[in-house]
């Protein structure tokens, strides 16, 4: 009973604050709201026993991808004004990825009527015998490995993307050397010199 | 009801109760904490620290708190209201509340979940949002200017805290803070503990605290010299104080987070007859007072960074090394099994 309270809790907060998130004004205001709606989500994984799933959740897309994007939002001078302009534009194509997703979901949760014993049959271990990050470990590195490696290099490979399009690598900037920083000695540096009265140095 | 009562009601009133209990201790705790830090600091300078309020000056952190409570908020014109006071709560709430998960002592924790260290791992990597909010809300260059530095330098060190983590689950094989506590158990007493086979990593994390805490040497984001007072510059009175019970009270549980990681978190040094007599607890509080006494000493002896050189050991320093420690203790612990 406690756990159907906490999740209709969780589940109102979320759909609220993704609501908030396209409907509010403010861009810096529509990512907090992203952050919260993430949180909900985390708190949905909790209840359904997938504590892993639910602290990377926030450790990956709160603690890090948010990030970024509050850093790039807050730096950008965001005219809302001028990206709502195209909303009637766009609805109609909107509204057709909308509707895809909805029937995707409906066939998805649809299984759990229809066909129960293939739904049954997911390769998961019962949750008591082994914790979930066990678990996940157990089909993501023998099963599912290659498309996990796969997923790894294709990452790693955007990443080298983004290094080459922005690296401009400038001829004629000074430089700082760590190592001749660090190699300096006093002989280098300091020289002690007898200085002439009303002369000074030239 | 009387069953409602007895599934639920009587363990929701045990947890209030113990982390009512929690967070007083570590509020006090922390008080004194703050005022051992000014009187380290104070006598590697020479100085004598606050010493006028109480014997010894114990109660100045008690006299801070009531100035800062009784003086007035002041907001400015051009903050944006609601965010501007939101930052402070979350800073304060968030670093109270990764210690539901911390064991004090065997089995002395608020919530014994199996992913603990994940769960601290979080916590600490949302605490840039208390800066970012702030500095942004402020509306001032400075706080705008601290904000921005402090997301790129927290964000780079926790790279590397999360390989450090990665190095210890390994050899733990659980990501249960008190199983953690209980894999470094051996007859070796205080030399089982992961400082001594993981020391390269110990350094580490111990400096890559420092920087996620701000702490000096890199208290970049409020460097006093170039940005007056970093993110906090516009925050007075309560919201400052929450900013500044927020910051101690991550560091301290970094500490923790240390002793519990390489410390060998409530185990008494020497597993023999006089230290094991000791209350777990009592090893576990003195752990984290050690921690503490160097992370101030390191604000008392070492000069600020240079922002780029922040950056550089960062990225070039502590990732390749801990990426590397990663690598190695995954091996070496692969060909232990196969031996034995």
């Amino acid at each position: 009973m406690l756990s159907a309270l906490f999740f209709y809790l969780f589940a109102i907060l979320c759909v609220g604050a993704a609501f908030m998130v396209i409907s509010v004004k403010n861009p810096v205001h529509a990512v907090l709201f992203l952050i919260l709606a993430f949180f909900n989500a985390a708190g949905l994984f909790v209840l359904l026993g997938a504590e892993f799933l639910a602290m990377i959740l926030v450790v990956v897309y709160v603690g890090a991808v948010l990030v970024l994007f509050l850093f790039v939002v807050m730096m950008l001078d965001v005219d809302f004004a001028v990206l709502r302009a195209g909303f009637l534009k766009y609805l109609p194509i909107g509204a057709t990825i909308g509707i895809l997703l909805l029937v995707e979901l409906i066939f998805i949760v649809g299984a759990w009527i229809t066909a129960p014993d293939i739904v049954a049959q997911a390769p998961t271990p019962p949750a008591s015998d082994v914790t979930n990050t066990e678990a996940l470990g157990l089909i993501l590195y023998t099963r599912y490995v290659y498309l996990f490696e796969a997923a790894g290099l294709i990452l790693l490979v955007a990443m080298i993307g983004a290094i080459v399009l922005t690296l401009q690598h400038k001829r004629d900037v000074r430089r700082q050397s760590v190592a001749a920083q660090v190699g300096r000695t006093r002989e280098m540096a300091v020289e002690v010199v007898e200085v002439e009265s009303g002369r000074g140095l030239s | 009801m009387a069953e409602f009562w007895s599934s639920y009601g009587l363990p929701l009133a045990l947890i209030v109760a113990q982390s009512v209990a929690l967070l007083v201790t570590l509020l006090i705790v922390v008080a004194f904490l703050l005022y051992a830090d000014r009187k380290v600091w104070a006598a590697v300078q020479m100085r004598r620290g606050p010493n006028v309020v109480g014997p010894w000056g114990l109660w100045q952190s008690f006299a801070d708190l009531l100035k800062f409570v009784f003086k007035e908020p002041v907001i400015p014109a051009g903050a944006n209201k609601g965010i501007f006071l939101l930052a402070p709560l979350v800073t304060a709430g968030l670093a109270l509340s990764a210690w539901a998960v911390m064991p004090v002592a065997n089995g002395w924790q608020v919530a014994n979940i199996n992913v603990g260290i994940l769960f601290i791992f979080a916590i600490s990597s949302l605490q840039v949002y208390g800066v970012i909010m702030a500095g942004w809300a402020s509306n001032s260059k400075y706080a705008f200017l601290a904000a921005l530095r402090s997301a790129a330098q927290m964000v780079s060190y926790e790279v590397s805290i999360g390989f450090v983590i990665i190095t210890v689950l390994l050899c733990a094989g659980s990501l249960n803070l008190g199983s953690i506590v209980v894999a470094q158990d051996s007859s070796f007493g205080l030399f089982g503990w992961y400082w001594l086979p993981l020391f390269p990593m110990f350094v580490v994390f111990f400096i890559s605290a420092l920087a996620e805490t701000n702490r000096p040497p890199f208290d970049l984001l409020e460097a006093e010299s170039e940005l007056v007072a970093g993110f906090m510059v516009e925050y007075s009175s309560t919201p400052y104080m929450l900013f500044m019970l927020g910051e101690y009270v991550a560091i301290v549980l970094m500490c923790g987070l240390g002793t519990v990681l390489f410390l060998g978190g409530w185990l008494p040094p020497f597993p023999v007859a006089p230290f094991t007599w000791i209350p777990g607890v009592l090893w576990f509080v003195l752990k984290v007072c050690f921690l503490f006494f160097l992370i101030a000493m390191v604000k008392a002896m070492v000069p600020r960074y240079r922002y780029d050189q922040l950056m550089r050991l960062g990225w070039k320093v502590f990732l390749p090394l801990s990426l590397a420690s990663v690598v190695i203790v995954a091996a070496v612990l692969q060909l232990w099994q196969h031996r034995g």
